[in-house]
């Protein structure tokens, strides 16, 4: 398993294909996907819905497995594993953000936290101290570890979903629509939380369809019909932090 | 996934929704109790007419004529043979296994004497039948030998009819006229309560039965003839000691079936506790109709928790559980609901039957095992109808699972 992270990509798709059956007509939600992502680069895949981003974010996350072409992982082939395989897969080497937040209703922003941790099978945390209260304080809440989550705002939800999936130390975070409920103040705020996350090595794949959040990544992917349109980096990205402190200076 | 943390998470879901939890349990409270109650009753039954067969007395066979079945062919009426009083004298005199034999002669009829009249059963025995039986006198004394071979009109009352006919006085050496007969009245035994059956076994009257024949039945046809050995290791082979006796009283050429069934105490209270152990069993599968009919609440109730939690499921499934962690999520939970429901329906069906117990006087025993069974039933309930709601969890797809709203 520890293979040489120089010699391999985070994501490596080639010829990906994923066709819907729906009764006599099959939907090619995804037609021939090329698509690689090095270690430590934030891409922003964006799209109009229907466009196949989502069905990507699928497969991307192992959630679902393509219908023909290859997927490889963190150097690890992702096509015909079982079920449980894909689990593991998951709770070894993806974070979650969910435009929804998807936190446990009723439940400590910690115990959300820890929530990977319970389903981790490879042992690396047997023994340890948990790592969840490190994982919030990244976050910047630290102090609001046993708040639950009708106690926070909608930002503050955010960070904990962020603290959640960077908490067992994955390989890769995928990120749909992560500001979608959020306002325009608290978007760049999760923002340039991603930016720091990113600037301390994590990879992260973000989903979105507002130009301006899609800036802040080096890279944007845009998809249109199940293929790539366009896939560019980005010369001068955005910088959430700068944005903070002007819009801070202009109030 | 740590075990601790399943309870926790488990405990945690139950708690959030306190009283559906509590009606859902009330289904496996209800019929654990009512499975405790009615062991308890069966089993207090059971107890009771052991103890009153040990009181039917010591060592004791019971002779009677006719063979209900052998070979399992019934031999039915028609070889229906007569217990004699040389048959009784025969046993006495030749075995050497039997401590005391006495025949029994039976009769009912009307008393008169004390306060009134009284209609009662009237038994001819020997002297020594007070010692089979093991039945003491309150007052006066048995009969003995020496009247027995007089032939004296003497009469030994038992103490349901001493009360009917003598209440608050001692009738002994009153007169007593027994189907018109005069008695004199010589001694009154203590109290045996009811048999099995519920017959009162006090309720006779006890003269010799050379008195019997001679002023009463007149004629030397007894009812049975009891027995009694030196000891209880003595008593299969005493069977045998009757038996060829009997034979040779009888008769019997070899091959032939007895025409007589010798039965011992054990027989007798494997025949009575056999019917109360159906009886006991049948009522404890009637109260575990409600045990199942609680789990199918806990069934209907996860079905609906899992329905209702469908979106968290899908986010547990994307963070990395397995369907194995899920199963074992919701299945831990009708586990923890059925077992807790079976805690609380031990201590209710206890509650209920020491209340019972107290109200109605009834026999209750509360066998500890029942516990143990209850908890282990309950569990079992718990997965059995926890299964499905668990597998239908663990089948989610987790993106359908997580576009649930």
């Amino acid at each position: 398993m520890a293979a040489d992270p120089v010699l391999h990509p985070v994501i490596r798709l080639a010829g990906v294909t994923r066709v819907y059956s729906a009764g006599s007509n099959a939907v090619r939600a995804l037609d021939g996907i090329d698509l690689v992502v090095e270690r430590g680069e934030m891409v922003a895949i964006m799209g109009a819905s229907g466009s196949g981003k989502s069905t990507l974010m699928n497969i991307l996350g192992c959630l679902d497995t393509p219908t023909s072409g290859h997927y490889e992982l963190d150097g690890k082939a992702v096509n015909g594993l079982t079920r449980n395989e894909l689990a593991s897969l998951r709770s070894e080497k993806i974070g979650f953000v969910f435009q929804g937040f998807n936190l446990l209703a009723r439940t400590s922003a910690l115990e959300n936290v820890e929530l990977p941790l319970l389903y981790d099978r490879s042992g690396r945390f047997a023994g340890r101290e948990s790592p969840a209260p490190e994982a919030l304080r990244r976050v910047g809440l630290g102090a609001r570890m046993h708040h639950v989550p009708s106690e926070l705002s909608g930002g503050q939800q955010q960070r904990v979903a962020i603290a959640r999936a960077i908490v067992t130390n994955p390989s890769l975070i995928l990120a749909d629509e992560p500001t979608g409920n959020l306002d325009s103040h608290t978007s760049i705020e999760i923002m340039a939380l991603f930016q720091e996350l990113n600037a301390q090595g994590i990879t992260i794949v973000l989903v979105t369809h507002e130009p301006d959040i899609a800036e802040h990544a080096h890279r944007i992917v845009e998809m249109r019909d199940g293929h790539i349109l366009r896939d560019a980096p980005i010369a001068e990205p955005r910088d959430a932090r700068r944005e903070l402190a002007s819009l801070g200076a202009a109030a | 996934m740590r075990k601790r943390a399943l309870f926790g998470i488990a405990t945690r879901s139950i708690l959030r929704n306190k009283l559906r939890t509590l009606l859902t349990m009330l289904g496996i409270v209800i019929g654990v109790a009512a499975v405790i109650v009615m062991v308890a009753l069966g089993q207090g039954a059971q107890s009771m007419i052991e103890k009153q067969i040990k009181g039917l007395g010591t060592n004791m066979l019971m002779i009677m004529a006719g063979s209900t079945s052998q070979g399992g062919v019934s031999q039915g009426a028609a070889t229906f043979n007569r217990l004699t009083i040389p048959d009784a004298e025969k046993l006495a005199r030749e075995s050497t296994l039997l401590s005391a034999v006495s025949p029994v002669i039976f009769s009912r009829g009307q008393m008169i004497g004390g306060i009134g009249n009284w209609r009662t059963m009237i038994m001819g025995v020997s002297a020594n039948y007070q010692t089979i039986r093991d039945w003491p006198v309150q007052s006066g004394s048995f009969f003995t030998e020496a009247d027995l071979r007089s032939v004296r009109r003497v009469v030994v009352l038992g103490s349901t009819v001493a009360n009917a006919l003598f209440p608050g006085e001692d009738p002994v050496g009153q007169q007593l006229q027994v189907r018109n007969v005069p008695f004199t009245i010589i001694g009154v035994l203590a109290p045996k309560g009811q048999t099995a059956g519920g017959n009162d076994q006090d309720d006779v009257v006890i003269i010799p039965y050379t008195t019997a024949q001679a002023h009463l039945a007149g004629h030397s046809r007894i009812g049975q003839i009891i027995a009694s050995t030196w000891s209880p290791g003595d008593i299969p082979a005493a069977e045998q000691e009757i038996r060829s006796i009997m034979r040779e009283s009888h008769k019997i050429a070899p091959g032939d079936d007895d025409d007589f069934t010798i039965r011992n105490q054990d027989d007798i209270a494997a025949a009575a506790s056999g019917t109360t152990r159906v009886m006991s069993m049948l009522l404890a599968a009637i109260a575990s109709i409600s045990l199942v009919v609680g789990g199918i609440g806990i069934m209907n109730i996860m079905l609906v928790s899992v329905t209702e939690r469908t979106r968290e499921i899908g986010i547990r499934m994307a963070i990395g559980a397995r369907g194995s962690d899920v199963l074992a999520q919701f299945l831990v939970e009708s586990i923890v609901i059925s077992v807790a429901g079976g805690l609380i329906g031990i201590v209710l069906g206890y509650l209920a039957g020491a209340t019972l117990a107290r109200a109605t006087g009834w026999a209750v025993a509360m066998p500890p095992e029942a516990a143990v069974i209850a908890v282990l039933f309950s569990a079992a309930v718990g997965v059995f109808f926890g299964f499905y709601p668990a597998r239908k969890a663990a089948a989610l797809d987790p993106i359908e699972a997580l576009r649930h709203e």
